[in-house]
């Protein structure tokens, strides 16, 4: 009895030690480029070795038992008459329902970080009109800095493009420029049917709804070209909506801000 | 009341075809019925995976080279309502539901036998006009979850007829389920009571009240979506003042439970066919029980997390996460109770437990990256993507359709009484366990990784792994082909089943194989203890 238990200690500790280094040393996620993306990635780690340790104990239980227990040829009748156990029962209740708990808990404080437990700012210009109907994605700032800060962008999306509108500048851009380390606030809106935007090195995805704008907040922290996917079916050409944001130095992004900059028309 | 179908019941059956005709007719006998489902759904599967394999061919390249794509469009939406509609929902829930329920509660018939027959006489003139759909004017386009405004503004023949066959098949579903519920309860043969009943009756039975309390929600659903297309009204059009979340909302509470209508029979299934190959009891009667209650219950109320990019207030999205995380808990028990099944048992290592293990492996996996998929900040980023492709195909494919093969291994001899090939079968498990997950593993990193789902081209760096899913794909296309060959020869010539080749308990295997039109010869015996097996622990020593 002794032996059994001193192998099941030894095989539980070796699915630990493998599943905990598989989950620091492979890695499954593209470069991290905005300030959720640590985030994330910290989730997905724990997700990650906590799914391994699980799968591999039960694969190994339903392999080793189709081995050790499998009938041989020289065996008749039946195995034995064993219809439950309550104690069993209470364990693989409670620790599961422990787990699953944990990780809740633990994903909505993962989801705070990202600031997406935040109110909205209803003062904001882009949402004084109809601002009951914003939803928000991911939000990563505070009232305060929201009006001060922010770069804003007005996105808007259609079969099968994104416009970036910056309103600072009174222009329309294909591109999304933004400067690096510094939180940009978008209010997007479809002009036809349900796209999404995604950035997968940012870890953000938001879909952009027509007649309903939504808003979305992120904060670039990598300087390079990244790809804004279009997620949700939209059409035939769904796969070939895309475009790019280039995540530049500030000097840089003022450079480009300026040249593209028109005038104020008053009307 | 009582009820009393056998008079009638004989006179109907002097007046229909006999032999291998029944199975062209508006047979009431449930066990033709349940076999015209199973067969019809297989017809329906082959064409799902056609379809499948042209999605594969295109993606094996980044480029939309293979077909137009729009056309792609329609591929992928009519796969994946062929699949779900026609396929596993028929197969799991008419097709062994038909043929077991009455046999395990005693009975002689289900409860309506022209409702049954009804409702499976619905189901191939609305596939085949789904199907048809593509010659009109294109097919449905807009995915299997049709989407407005895109399912508005796509091209309508396609979309009207998609609309009228998922409600013919929601309609046929709700039919099955009204009748599952009466028979479970009411037709029980004296003496029987619901805590003796075989796990698949309370798989049944839970499956078929979501079945009742949510189908006609989409049915509902799709009625509007119809109008907003043929009349130009607003429910769901942005344009006339619409709101196109509200039909996500509507959509996401039929089709969510619609997961737990396609695994939950499969979770009775296999609690039928492990105890048996296995020589034990089955682990945990009574957890087992109140788990498929506790996935009924909490499975009603998680739809909004296939909203969580929609733009759902920031409670929601939280009540939504902890609800689907806890639904892990009662499937958990449900992995943990069939693992211990086998504890300890005496194990034939043949089709249908193999079948039955690679279900328990592949269906873990699908439940890990499905808590994963419920914390609203990990789904924000894969929503939409290969990654949850990926997760759904464990669970539905790795998960049901390993269970069906499972249980088309099992109960083959009883309803053909002949046995199958056990080579050939072994042979069609290793292929479509390797194609399977060769296939749909690869597909997580692609989706973690910057692949979004429903795209007929993509970024050129995903390439190699595309070819390899691609490659799984062609495997579990070639793992058919050992089954049909196994199946077509062992009805021909295959070796003669006993009644009860499998030594099992359940009621189904007391009687002739096939079994006689009224089920039991005598009297319909009363099986108080089905998973009565094993020698107790003083015996064995």
């Amino acid at each position: 009895m002794l032996n059994k238990n001193i192998y099941l200690i030894l095989i539980i500790s070796l699915v630990f030690a493998i599943s905990f280094w598989i989950g620091f040393n492979v890695n499954l996620l593209p470069a991290e480029a905005s300030i959720n993306a640590p985030i994330y990635d910290e989730l997905f780690k724990i997700l990650f070795i906590t799914g391994l340790i699980i799968f591999i104990g039960m694969t190994i239980a339903v392999i080793y038992s189709l081995f050790k227990f499998r009938k041989r040829n020289d065996q008749i009748g039946d195995g034995i008459a064993l219809e439950g156990n309550l104690s069993l029962e209470i364990v693989w209740t409670i620790i599961p329902s422990i787990i699953v708990l944990l990780i809740g808990l633990y994903s909505y404080n993962i989801y705070d970080r990202m600031g997406g437990m935040k109110e909205l700012n209803h003062n904001h210009e882009m949402m004084s009109s109809n601002s009951e109907k914003i939803w928000a994605g991911i939000s990563q700032t505070s009232d305060n800095e929201l009006a001060i800060n922010n770069l804003s962008i007005e996105v808007s999306a259609m079969q099968f493009a994104f416009l970036f509108n910056y309103p600072k500048g009174n222009f329309i851009s294909g591109e999304l420029h933004v400067p690096v380390d510094q939180k940009v606030s978008m209010k997007m809106e479809s002009k036809d049917v349900i796209h999404a935007f995604w950035v997968p090195e940012f870890r953000i995805k938001q879909d952009i709804i027509p007649g309903q704008p939504t808003i979305l907040n992120f904060t670039p922290t990598k300087v390079g070209k990244y790809p804004i996917i279009c997620a949700e079916l939209c059409g035939p050409y769904h796969g070939g909506m895309r475009a790019s944001i280039i995540v530049e130095e500030e000097s840089d992004y003022n450079e480009w801000f300026n040249k593209n900059k028109k005038p104020e028309v008053n009307l | 009341m009582t009820i009393s179908i056998d008079p009638q019941k004989t006179n109907n059956e002097s007046l229909q075809p006999q032999g291998w005709l029944r199975y062209f007719s508006f047979s009431l006998d449930h066990k033709v019925i349940g076999i015209q489902y199973l067969v019809c759904g297989f017809l329906f599967y082959l064409i799902g995976g056609t379809l499948a394999s042209a999605i594969r061919i295109e993606l094996a390249s980044p480029m939309s080279d293979f077909m137009p794509r729009d056309v792609y469009n329609q591929v992928l939406t009519l796969h994946g309502t062929i699949m779900i509609f026609l396929w596993i929902v028929p197969v799991v829930n008419g097709a062994f539901g038909n043929y077991l329920i009455p046999f395990y509660v005693g009975a002689r018939d289900m409860a309506f036998p022209r409702l049954n027959a009804v409702a499976f006489w619905l189901i191939p003139p609305s596939g085949l006009m789904l199907v048809a759909s593509y010659f009109v004017e294109g097919a449905a386009q807009a995915g299997w979850t049709a989407y407005p405004p895109l399912s508005i503004t796509t091209p309508q023949s396609g979309q009207i007829i998609w609309i009228l066959s998922v409600l013919l098949l929601g309609g046929s579903s709700i039919f099955g389920g009204i009748n599952f519920i009466a028979t479970i309860i009411k037709l029980r043969r004296p003496g029987l009571k619901l805590m003796q009943l075989p796990m698949y009756c309370w798989a049944m039975l839970g499956t078929s009240l979501l079945v009742v309390l949510s189908t006609p929600v989409l049915a509902g659903t799709l009625i509007l979506l119809s109008f907003d297309i043929i009349a130009n009204t607003g429910f769901f059009n942005p344009v006339l003042g619409g709101n196109v979340v509200v039909y996500q909302h509507l959509f996401w509470f039929y089709s969510h439970p619609a997961v737990y209508i396609m695994v939950l029979p499969a979770f009775g299934l296999v609690s039928e066919i492990l105890p048996v190959h296995a020589r034990k009891p089955l682990f945990g009667y009574t957890t087992m029980v109140f788990s498929i209650m506790g996935i009924v219950v909490l499975g009603l109320v998680v739809w909004a997390h296939h909203m969580f990019t929609s733009g759902t207030p920031p409670w929601m999205r939280l009540f939504f996460t902890i609800a689907t995380a806890f639904i892990a808990v009662p499937t958990g028990i449900k992995f943990f109770n069939w693992v211990a099944t086998l504890w300890g048992g005496k194990i034939s290592i043949n089709s249908a437990m193999l079948f039955s293990c690679g279900f328990i492996i592949n269906f873990v996996f699908g439940g890990i990256t499905g808590v994963a998929l419920a914390q609203v900040p990990f789904d924000i980023h894969v929503h939409d993507t290969y990654f949850v492709v990926a997760h759904f195909h464990y669970i539905v494919y790795g998960g049901t359709v390993f269970i069906i093969f499972s249980s088309i291994y099992h109960w083959f001899p009883k309803v053909t009484g002949k046995m199958l090939n056990e080579k050939l079968g072994i042979l069609h498990f290793t292929i479509t366990f390797i194609g399977f997950n060769l296939c749909f593993a690869p597909q997580h990193w692609l989706g973690l990784n910057g692949m979004p789902r429903r795209v007929a081209e993509y970024d050129p760096q995903f390439q190699f792994v595309n070819q390899i899913s691609s490659l799984g794909a062609l495997l579990m296309a070639i793992s058919t082909i050992p089954f049909l060959i196994n199946v077509f020869l062992s009805v021909r010539n295959g070796k003669n089943a006993s009644d009860n080749p499998w030594n099992a308990l359940t009621p189904e295997w007391l009687t002739s194989s096939p079994p006689p039109v009224e089920n039991w010869e005598g009297e319909a015996p009363l099986v108080e203890e089905p998973y009565g097996y094993g020698v107790e622990i003083s015996e064995q020593k």
